[in-house]
């Protein structure tokens, strides 16, 4: 009755991967949703400081960030420096910055806009001031300084 | 006898696909975006002539050069801020140096007794912007700490747990009340 005999031979049957890369390609694919690449290349360093109050920003596409801190590399000088998209600006570009940053938007948006200033904790706020001034002077008064989330004391 | 096609080796696939993860994975960040949200004050008008603030409802907070605080005249430390803004705004002993207050009825709230009083900020040009945002930071802890008091006294939840309106209402009896004032250079420079 060779029908019914049992294989003498007892392997454990191999564990199927088929569905491994299923896997893997899904947390690929949340990964690239939940994350965002980063956009240019900072020139200059933004040691953000801490906080405990901290609110999320709310509404990504309706942020526009400035960067303010000391160059990364030492030819540009140790003095703190403003940052818009990719290159380094004076306080008085900020005005076309902000209505560029505007113009890309739609109309109903526009109010929402949001300006994120990374500033390095060193910074003094001489610097951060002007840039206040200016977008005071653009009527762009949304503003967030942007923080770690901090340890609340007890 | 149909040849059977030989199957597809996928056994790489997994490798493929978790090279792509790590590479996704090291080239993105998980934006974090926190901070703390600010309203700017419109520019003045050249013309206007400023708001006339009884004393008393004004917290003056300097900052000076060397990242010292002066708080209504006092040296202060940071830690202390906190704490000396709370007892400004509530007033517990209605004492005539700490802000005013004042009757007001708000929806959902009832008859509350507003406080008047607003925090001036001020800062020098060489103060460190980690100092500047550490007293914002007291100054929001203060207005926080207020504001879940009244929400459990008024609704018995946390301010984080309530619904919009009522939210809205604690927001209307304790505003953040902070002015910063026009530029000027105070306490020297470095």
């Amino acid at each position: 009755m060779a029908r019914f005999k049992k294989s003498n031979k007892k392997e454990t049957p191999g564990i199927n991967t088929g569905s491994m890369s299923d896997i893997i390609f899904m947390f690929l694919f949340f990964f690239m949703v939940i994350t965002t690449i980063r956009q240019g290349t900072l020139f200059v360093q933004t040691r953000v400081p801490s906080a405990t109050e901290v609110q999320k920003l709310e509404r990504k596409n309706l942020v526009s960030y400035i960067y303010i801190g000391t160059p990364k590399e030492k030819k540009y000088g140790a003095e703190p420096r403003i940052q818009l998209n990719d290159q380094f600006a004076f306080p008085s570009e900020i005005k076309e910055f902000i209505e560029k940053e505007r113009a890309a938007r739609s109309e109903n948006d526009r109010e929402f806009l949001t300006t994120s200033l990374k500033v390095d904790t060193a910074v003094v706020m001489g610097v951060v001031t002007d840039v206040k001034q200016e977008l005071r002077k653009v009527g762009s008064y949304k503003i967030n300084y942007s923080t770690k989330k901090g340890q609340k004391k007890k | 006898m149909a040849r059977k096609a030989p199957e597809l080796n996928t056994g790489s696939m997994a490798d493929i696909s978790f090279l792509l993860l790590t590479f996704f994975l090291l080239v993105s960040n998980i934006d974090t975006d926190m901070g703390l949200s600010r309203k700017l004050p419109p520019m003045p008008d050249p013309g206007a002539t400023p708001d006339v603030v009884n004393e008393r409802n004004v917290f003056v907070v300097l900052v000076n050069a060397r990242n010292q605080l002066l708080v209504e005249g006092v040296p202060t430390e940071i830690g202390q801020l906190k704490e000396k803004t709370k007892e400004f705004f509530l007033n517990p002993t209605n004492s005539p140096k700490l802000s005013d207050k004042e009757m007001k009825s708000i929806d959902l709230i009832g008859d509350y007794n507003k406080s008047k009083g607003v925090v001036s900020l001020r800062n020098d040009r060489s103060t460190k912007y980690g100092t500047y945002i550490q007293v914002q930071n007291e100054i929001a802890a203060a207005i926080n700490e207020m504001r879940d008091d009244l929400a459990k006294e008024k609704f018995n939840k946390s301010f984080e747990d309530l619904n919009n309106e009522q939210r809205k209402a604690i927001s209307k009896a304790i505003p953040v009340a902070v002015s910063e004032a026009e530029p000027k250079d105070i306490g020297g420079t470095k």
